[in-house]
Order: C-alpha cells, then sequence, then structure tokens
C-alpha cells in the first residue's frame, strides 16, 4: 500500500478546526468536573450516611459503565423523557455538545473524586492532630492543612486523568460533533485514507498530551516546593 | 499534700479510656497546681500518652471527669476549642505544617483562632522564634531544619498562643542524641519561667532536674507518684524499681 504524505499536510489543517472543540470539551468538563469532584469528596468524607452513599454510588455507576455508553444513554435516552424535554436543562441537553459536556462532566467528576480522596486519606493524622491542638476547627484544618497537601498528593493522579479526558473528548465525534477525530472521520469518509488521516490525528492527540503533561509537571513542581526546596 | 481543689490547674478524677475493648487507662486521678512541672513515665504502652492526649481532647475519655482551669471537658464543641485554647501540645513528630515556613507556621494559629492581626502575629512568631534560638531560619520550610530545630520550632508554635499548660508527648524521642539537649534546654528554660508542663518522656535527667513531681503508669494506670529524689532514691512498687532498672542501667 502507499502512503500519502501530500493527504497528511492537507487533512492536519482542516483537523485542527475541530480543535476548538475538542479545547471547549476539556476545559469545561475539566472545570465542571472538578467542581463536581470536590463536592463528591465533601459528601463523602461528610460522615453521613445520607451524603455519603448517593456520592458512592454516582461514582460506582460513573467509573463502572464506560464513558461511549454514557454519552449513548444521555444524547439518546434523556430526551424519551417528556420531562427532560419540558425542563430547563432542553436546550443543553437537545444539543450534542452539552450531552458530550455532561456525560464527560459526570464521568470525570467521579473518577476525580476518588483521586481527590486519595490526596486528602494521604495527609499525615499527626498533622491534623496539630491543628487541632492548636484550637483550629474542623472546617479550618480542612482549608489551610488538608487542602493544599491533599492537592499536591493528587496532583500527579489528577494529572492523569486529565489526559484521559482529554483523549475521551473524542467520543463526542460518535454524537455528531465535529471535534477533531469527527472532522478526521469526515474527511477519511471522503479520501477512503483512514492510515494517513486517523495518524495525523493520533500525532496531534500526543502532542496534546505531551503540553498537559509538561504543565501538570511545573504545577507539581510548584506544590512541591516545600519538600524539595 | 496540700491541693486543694481550687488551685488546680488540671484536674481528672476517676478518668477511664476505652479503645474498643482494650482499657487504655483505669481510673486517673490526677491534679496539677499552675505552675508544677509533672514528668510522666513508664513502659510503651501504659497509656502515658493516652493520659495528656485525653487532656486536650484528642482522644476522648470514656468516663470520669477533667476539669481544666473550671472548665469540665465535654461533648461540647465550645468546651473543647475552651481548653484547646488554654492547652498547648508538643508531639513526639513534631508535626509541623509541611507547606508552611516556620514564621507561618507559627502565625496561623493565632490569626484563625486567635484572631491576632498579621503584623502583631508576625511579631510574636518572632518573639518566640528568638526565645527558641532560631529566628534565621524564619523562611524556610520544615523540611529544611534539623529534627532538633524543627522540635523547637514546634514548641515555638505552641508558645505563640500562650497557653497556661504545655504538653510533651515524648518530645526527644524521635531526635538523634546530638540534637535532644537543645531541645531538654528550651525545655528547662521553659520550666523555669514557670509554665505548667506536663512532659512524657524517658528523659531521666531532666525528670531529676525539672520535675516536681514523677508519675509512672504501667497497664493504664498510675502506679507511683513521688518527687523525683524519692522516686529515684526510694521507689516503692515493685513494677517502678522494674523499670527504673532497666532504663537505669545504661
Amino acid at each position: 500500500m502507499s502512503f500519502d504524505l501530500s493527504l497528511i499536510y492537507e487533512s492536519i489543517p482542516r483537523m485542527l478546526s475541530g480543535i476548538g472543540i475538542t479545547f471547549q470539551l476539556m476545559f469545561l468538563s475539566g472545570l465542571l468536573g472538578l467542581i463536581l469532584a470536590v463536592i463528591l469528596l465533601l459528601m463523602r468524607i461528610s460522615g453521613k450516611w445520607y451524603l455519603s452513599w448517593p456520592a458512592q454510588v454516582h461514582i460506582y455507576i460513573f467509573r463502572g459503565t464506560p464513558i461511549l455508553v454514557q454519552i449513548f444513554i444521555i444524547y439518546y435516552g434523556l430526551p424519551q423523557f417528556e420531562f427532560i424535554r419540558d425542563s430547563v436543562f432542553w436546550p443543553i441537553l437537545r444539543e450534542p455538545f452539552g450531552c458530550a459536556v455532561l456525560a464527560l462532566t459526570l464521568n470525570t467528576g467521579a473518577y476525580v473524586s476518588e483521586i481527590l480522596r486519595g490526596g486528602v486519606l494521604g495527609v499525615d493524622r499527626g498533622i491534623l492532630e496539630a491543628g487541632s491542638a492548636l484550637g483550629l476547627s474542623a472546617r479550618q484544618k480542612f482549608i489551610y492543612l488538608t487542602t493544599p497537601i491533599a492537592a499536591r498528593l493528587a496532583l500527579p493522579a489528577y494529572s492523569n486523568d486529565f489526559i484521559s479526558l482529554m483523549k475521551a473528548t473524542s467520543l463526542a465525534s460518535t454524537i455528531t460533533l465535529l471535534d477533531m477525530t469527527g472532522i478526521a472521520r469526515t474527511i477519511v469518509a471522503q479520501t477512503f485514507a483512514p492510515y494517513e488521516v486517523f495518524i495525523s490525528l493520533a500525532i496531534i492527540y500526543m502532542i496534546l498530551t505531551w503540553i498537559i503533561q509538561k504543565t501538570f509537571g511545573r504545577i507539581e513542581k510548584y506544590l512541591s516546593r516545600y519538600v524539595n526546596p | 499534700m496540700t491541693n486543694s481543689t481550687s488551685d488546680a490547674l488540671i484536674q481528672m478524677i476517676n478518668v477511664d479510656k476505652f479503645f474498643g475493648e482494650f482499657q487504655a487507662l483505669t481510673k486517673i486521678n490526677l491534679e496539677v497546681k499552675r505552675g508544677e512541672k509533672i514528668v510522666v513515665c513508664g513502659p510503651s504502652g501504659s497509656g502515658k500518652s493516652t493520659m495528656i492526649r485525653c487532656i486536650n481532647r484528642l482522644e476522648e475519655h470514656n468516663a470520669g471527669q477533667i476539669i481544666i482551669d473550671g472548665k469540665e471537658l465535654t461533648d461540647q464543641v465550645k468546651d473543647i476549642d475552651a481548653v484547646r485554647r488554654e492547652v498547648g501540645m508538643v508531639f513526639q513528630s513534631f508535626n509541623l505544617f509541611p507547606h508552611m515556613t516556620i514564621v507561618k507556621n507559627l502565625m496561623l494559629a493565632q490569626q484563625l483562632v486567635r484572631k491576632v492581626p498579621i503584623a502583631e502575629a508576625h511579631k510574636v512568631a518572632m518573639h518566640f522564634l528568638e526565645r527558641v534560638k532560631i529566628p534565621d531560619q524564619a523562611d524556610k520550610y520544615p523540611v529544611q531544619l534539623s529534627g532538633g530545630q524543627q522540635q523547637r520550632v514546634a514548641i515555638a508554635r505552641a508558645l505563640c498562643m500562650k497557653p497556661e499548660i504545655i504538653l510533651f508527648d515524648e518530645p526527644t524521642s524521635a531526635l538523634d542524641p546530638e540534637m535532644i539537649n537543645e531541645v531538654l534546654e528550651v525545655m528547662t528554660d521553659l520550666a523555669k519561667d514557670g509554665m505548667t508542663m506536663i512532659c512524657v518522656t524517658h528523659e531521666m535527667g531532666f525528670a531529676r532536674s525539672v520535675a516536681d513531681r514523677v508519675i509512672f503508669m504501667d497497664a493504664g494506670e498510675i502506679v507511683e507518684e513521688a518527687d523525683p529524689e524519692e522516686f529515684f532514691n526510694n521507689p516503692k512498687s515493685a513494677r517502678t524499681k522494674a523499670f527504673l532498672s532497666q532504663i537505669l542501667t545504661h
């Protein structure tokens, strides 16, 4: 078989025109997912069963099922219900973009809350006892001691999850979104050259991963300044 | 004993503590007067740490009463906060806040708990860092300091809260031998200034020179209580004798 280099040169700029959608999906679900993760975490460590159980159920469902299936359920399944079509969320859920962001948010929120919980559990108990002994309230200990220390402990695993999220945005192409993968599939349908196009696409994703890795590396270095000053 | 109830700063009355089925403290009765220095010793697992951790509610006692400066320690958050404001604690493993510089370690609780303005908190912090002789380390992180320096910072951090009492939970046990003295010196200075202290330690030299009373614990009970002279030269109980012969032979 032949490998058509000129096709690569032509398709890369076309695919990059979808990078905006990829970035929107990534940053929007990343941000909302992080907020959701913190809420789920607080529910889990609240010590109250009526908060902790719903959080655990959410985490179990969204970690226990493939994200592609979650996207399909939200995109194809939710509009079946009349109360959803009547709700204020319908303008968002009607759009594939809204469905993709919702699915990615719910999914990454579940994973990240577990990552954050690992960080919280990793905080040395003695440090919190010192906080108690000095008279800090539970809330003050959480804000000033647990949060900064847990953030550093959780960051390497979180950067991993963020990379997974970036790659998972490509699944949005299955519900008609023209992100980079959506555009690549269109090009393949026109040119019948899956090899060149998908390899180019893979390279773009790898470059994005590299950038994310480097960025998190810097944040990690900053947050660890007190460990290796 | 001339202890009357009124001038006791700490009173423990028939205090029991269980960890599950295990009884860690049995009928502990202890009175500490203002300005008194108490050294607590005993074999590991004898309940020494548990006893002092009950005083500032790091452990919850299951029966009996603990009264600090007239305030009884109950489940009420208000009471616990009130007691913790009066009781400072120094831990075996220092427990400095690793993500904050030394001076920030000393300022945090002043600002959050005592609502001291930042400039004043800084001044107080530097004052106590000078007192423990490490003002030049103020802007470093804990990990950059030696164990002895970290423990001195931990003492200064407790002092910044102007406590009535300081509890020491084996403050020198995690230190390399050459650093033990610098910490004991700071503690001796504190004692001279009249601080009320309860100190769990096996530093018998410190006990001899500083303590007003030595308490020996075994299996969750206070077995013997005497002034250091009496305690070391003329121990009454067989358990105390056995313990002393083990730690003083080398």
